[in-house]
């Protein structure tokens, strides 16, 4: 009799189950382990305490990203308690055998561009890191997701995690996207339709022609934003993209070729069945800016900020209403004519190599808008190496950008990189919450190339008119 | 871990929905390298005006929901960034129970980790209780309690109200007794090294 056709997230979670004991959560192998600075002391601390080792140190990976300047890397941390986090990172590696990718390392980075840059995650892995943006690995074809700092603890000494098996849900977008649409707008659109709690309970498998198409690096940034609509974690099938991108990566497999034998058979078999599934269509996407204070509140560049008082849901106008008040913005106004004063580019969303290019086309030949204070963080070490050899670096700072040192930045200004209150940003990263930059500050999410355009104009232009020079 | 059996409590409502853990524990709290002293900083950019001063506006400061333990709270709870310093402060602040008609799934896991219990309850009880609570504090009565008993699953007030809520067993078990989830972990250490031996070649 055939076996029963599974999905790529079946495959890999049978695969992985230690055992289901009778009354327990199953137990499930944990094959990597990123860490950083935030969600990993008191962690380390509890292992300490119980006089508990790291299972297994080799699948274990730390760098700091969080809380680092992104200004000049020989100066000391100003401030002292970062500066304390990082030493306790620092020694906590030390003391359990726990690989670094420490500030003077030429590959540091956010944990969610060095893991993939580096061929740490590959397809097939269970992939977990205290961040709720590891959802980003998933683009690999692993099931890659965020936890807490208790469970951390829990798979630095079982190298396992409790976990009841998710549900499924199939997000399949067909087509093709229009040219200037990117995959950062897809995933806005997909947020705003399934709101930010639709995915909640399931793990989405990102399928069709469009998602097909897409390049490494942007699948990268549409599987990171999963955890915007709810779902813990976000894949994609593994293909020759996947491959392509893997081969000769620093950690990759030795035996590139039978570890790609052994992929190829990780796809969902014909006829695996969802237990829920959504269509789109790429044709269907606009490029997105988010206008309220969650990512699903968001509508396309040719739209007006909308009136919350007509939403059908109770909660939903509540939140509108609080959110346009708290972005200073009244319903009606033209997204285009909205004024910005800030841009940032970079975080683990937006902050690849591809993403760097695409915003230095932009702006290559034009200035930043008197008015605007730009900046490009890349999203690690490498990133920056490569941005500088093609020159982008150049291309942005002759525009009048910052070009800054690796890191998280002003995605969530743990570090010096904020927002002042009632500044306006547009903004590469993931989560427009209020305060997210700086408290007051007020975030607009979009794209590279959107967020490129609008520090040249000043204010959101539709990117799909640019007049590249 | 402490365990946890049944709590009463006043009830403190919160009535938005989506609070995601950025407005729980705002990122400048997140430096701290212990597990403790969180509670202070607590909503912070809520419930704290620019000059430092309690903002009287926020529902937490008003006097008649002072040392709440049960919070009353609105869809998608916990949402956004996985940081467990969120559950810690508000158990630091003294909350043992979020009542909620959904959370989100990352802050519901932590706040296991941690003694506290997340209740998932119907939209329609949720608003029955906000009404009650506001009913409570408009007329200036007593303030609104709860009672949360996890043997029997349920949670109940003083004036009638009475609903079961659904918790999955090993959680359950878990908080009630207390346990300690890598020591139970480490017990089917067994089956660890077998999957290990098995997949060796893999990993
Ligand atoms: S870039 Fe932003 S979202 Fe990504 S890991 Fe850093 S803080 Fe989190």
């Amino acid at each position: 009799m055939p076996a029963t056709p599974r999905t790529l997230l079946e495959k890999i979670w049978d695969s992985h189950l230690v055992c289901a004991p009778t009354g327990e959560q199953p137990i499930l192998y944990i094959d990597r382990h990123l860490v950083h600075e935030v969600t990993s002391a008191q962690a380390f601390e509890g292992l300490r305490v119980a006089g508990r080792r790291v299972r297994q140190p080799a699948a274990t990976f730390a760098t700091p990203d969080h809380n680092v300047p992104t200004t000049d890397r020989r100066l000391p941390i100003a401030d002292p308690i970062s500066k304390q986090q990082i030493d306790t990172l620092r020694n906590n590696c030390r003391e359990f055998g726990v690989r670094l990718f420490d500030l003077d390392n030429a590959d540091q980075g956010i944990v969610h561009v060095i893991g993939p840059e580096l061929g740490i995650t590959q397809p097939g892995m269970t992939i977990v890191c205290g961040d709720s943006h590891t959802a980003t690995h998933g683009a690999m074809g692993a099931l890659a997701f965020g936890i807490g700092t208790s469970e951390v603890e829990h798979v630095l000494a079982t190298q396992t995690l409790r976990q009841s098996k998710p549900h499924s849900l199939e997000v399949r977008v067909d087509g093709e996207l229009f040219p200037g649409v990117t995959a950062k707008d897809m995933v806005l659109f997909m947020i705003g339709r399934l709101s930010t709690e639709g995915g909640t309970g399931y793990v989405i498998e990102y399928t069709g022609s469009c998602v097909r198409s897409l390049s490494m690096e942007e699948r990268m940034t549409v599987c990171n934003m999963s955890i915007e609509a709810g779902a813990r974690a976000g894949m994609i099938a593994p293909d020759s993209v996947t491959y392509d991108y893997l081969r000769g990566r620093d950690f990759s497999p030795r035996d590139f070729d039978r570890a790609v034998a052994q992929w190829e058979k990780l796809p969902g078999d014909p006829g695996c069945t969802f237990d829920r599934v959504e269509v789109y269509r790429g044709a269907d996407v606009v490029p997105q800016v988010t206008w309220g204070t969650n990512p699903a509140q968001v509508v396309g560049i040719d739209a007006e900020v909308p009136a919350p008082e007509n939403f059908g849901d109770s909660s939903d106008r509540d939140s509108g209403l609080r959110a346009l008040e708290y972005m200073g913005l009244k319903s009606g106004t033209k997204i285009v004519d909205i004024p910005i004063d800030r841009v940032f580019i970079g975080s683990c969303t937006n902050g690849r190599i591809e993403d760097l290019r695409a915003a230095a086309s932009v702006v290559q030949g034009y200035r930043v808008a008197a008015r605007v204070h730009a900046m490009v963080v890349p999203g690690s070490g490498r990133v920056k190496r490569q941005a500088e050899q093609e020159g982008l670096d150049r291309v942005f700072t002759a525009a009048g950008f910052e070009w800054r040192e690796a890191g998280c930045s002003m995605c969530l200004g743990m570090n010096p990189d904020t927002l002042a209150p009632g500044e306006r940003c547009a903004s590469t990263s993931n989560r427009n919450f209020e305060g997210r930059q700086g408290k007051g500050g007020r975030t607009h999410l979009v794209s590279p190339a959107m967020a490129a355009a609008a520090a040249v104009t000043g204010h959101f232009v539709d990117i799909r008119g640019w007049r590249y020079c | 871990m402490q365990p946890f059996v049944t709590h009463t409590g006043l009830v403190a409502p919160l009535d938005r929905a989506n609070v995601d853990t950025d407005q729980i524990i705002p990122k400048q709290f997140l430096k701290r390298i212990e597990r403790t002293g969180f509670g202070q900083f607590l909503f912070f950019d809520w419930r704290f005006l620019d000059d430092g001063s309690s903002n009287p506006d926020f529902e937490l400061n008003r006097p008649e929901y002072a040392g709440a333990s049960i919070l009353l709270a609105r869809r998608n709870f916990g949402c956004g960034s996985s940081r467990e310093h969120a559950p810690w402060a508000l158990a630091d602040y003294g909350f043992r129970v979020v009542i909620a008609p959904t959370f989100a799934d990352i802050f519901f896991s932590n706040c296991f980790q941690n003694g506290m219990l997340p209740i998932r309850l119907a939209e329609e009880d949720v608003d029955e209780l906000f009404r009650r609570v506001a009913t409570a504090s408009e007329a200036g009565c007593e303030p609104y309690k709860l009672h949360v008993d996890l043997i029997a699953c349920t949670v109940v007030d003083e004036a009638g109200f009475m609903r079961t809520f659904s918790i999955d067993p090993f959680r359950r078990t878990c908080l009630l007794e207390g346990l300690d989830n890598i020591a139970l972990t480490l017990q089917h250490m067994d089956h660890i090294i077998a999957w290990e031996a098995a997949h060796a070649d893999v990993v």
